[in-house]
């Protein structure tokens, strides 16, 4: 678990809920706290869509929107 | 059977499975097994934060085998659609998307002048569109003219089981169009998939006529004989249809 704490407890939207978050938290991060499988997923950040290999890099900021959507069943 | 071609990819089946609504993954696998169908239809939805492992199809769908579709179910705005059609390409790893613009959730007729826009945009975008629509002949054209790869009219409105409701329509479409008409929608049972084919149609998609059957791994196999059966029909070429009878045994020689 990350003990680093930098600032302030922070807010994102998730899936259209309200969140806090610790900084520093990347998108990867994110997905690991709530037991996501990365390749069982497709992450949008603030209307983009975003590249698998690029997720673990990308710090979340106060504010940002963030989709994390998967294929289910569909006719 | 020859194969049906959209876009350049051969289909051995002309039958296109949804995936919702089965009792179990199990079951939804051994339906698309035993129907022989190839092309199968998947959504894009949020996941659950609370429980992660829920919802998702894929652990039924061996990639292998099946050609995924997600759709743009849900969506009633070309924009909703767009982003949800780019989010199923990426979640999928396909161009394929079943385009679908809905007017409103009661009746869940297509919106014909927002599928047309959303069509206009993905063709755009590389997308092999396969756009759902009602069963007019002058919004398929449209739809074909803005570069859908396949149009799907309905038979009728989404999960109705109601059959092919305007066949003449229908057949005004497939007369015309250039590209291939998969009807979608509203088949009940094996016979509406077996009457689209014989009318001529070039692929039937459907999903609640079998999942939500009281044996759903029966009903995926009557669908697949019924699709090939109505194909076949179609090509052998039917009879036409007569006022009076005529006989079938010899005229002549009867013993008197």
């Amino acid at each position: 678990m990350p003990t680093e704490v930098s600032g302030d407890v922070q807010t994102i939207e998730v899936n259209g809920e309200t969140r806090e978050f610790l900084p520093p938290l990347t998108v990867g991060g994110l997905l690991e706290q709530h037991r996501l499988a990365a390749e069982r997923v497709v992450v949008e950040l603030n209307r983009e869509i975003m590249r698998q290999d690029g997720w673990t890099g990308v710090q979340l900021s106060a504010g940002d929107r963030i989709e994390i959507v998967q294929l289910v069943g569909g006719g | 059977m020859e194969a049906l071609v959209i876009a350049g990819r051969a289909l051995r089946s002309r039958l296109f499975m949804g995936t919702a609504k089965y009792p179990s993954p199990a079951v939804l696998a051994e339906s698309l097994a035993i129907s022989g169908c190839e092309a199968v239809t998947v959504a894009v939805r949020r996941v659950s934060l609370e429980d992660p492992a829920s919802g998702g199809v894929l652990e039924a769908i061996d990639r292998s085998q099946y050609l995924l579709i997600p759709n743009t179910a849900g969506c009633y705005t070309p924009d909703e659609a767009v982003r949800v059609a780019r989010l199923g390409r990426a979640g999928a790893g396909t161009d394929w998307v079943k385009l679908e613009v809905l007017a409103d959730p009661d009746t869940l007729l297509p919106d014909p002048t927002g599928t047309l826009e959303a069509c206009r945009t993905l063709a755009k975008e590389g997308f092999v569109v396969l756009a759902y629509t009602s069963d007019d002949p002058v919004i398929a054209k449209r739809l074909e003219e803005a570069g859908a790869a396949a149009v799907m009219p309905l038979g009728a409105p989404i999960g109705t089981g109601q059959g092919i409701l305007n066949p003449n329509n229908l057949r005004i479409i497939l007369d015309r169009a250039r590209v291939p008409i998969i009807v979608d929608a509203g088949v009940g049972t094996a016979s509406d998939a077996a009457i689209a084919m014989e009318l001529g149609a070039d692929g039937v998609l459907l999903n609640t006529a079998v999942s939500q059957a009281r044996d759903p791994i029966a009903m995926a196999s009557a669908m697949g004989k019924a699709v090939e059966a109505g194909r076949l029909a179609h090509l052998a070429g039917r009879i036409p249809k007569r006022l009076y009878g005529a006989a079938s045994s010899p005229a002549t020689g009867i013993v008197r």
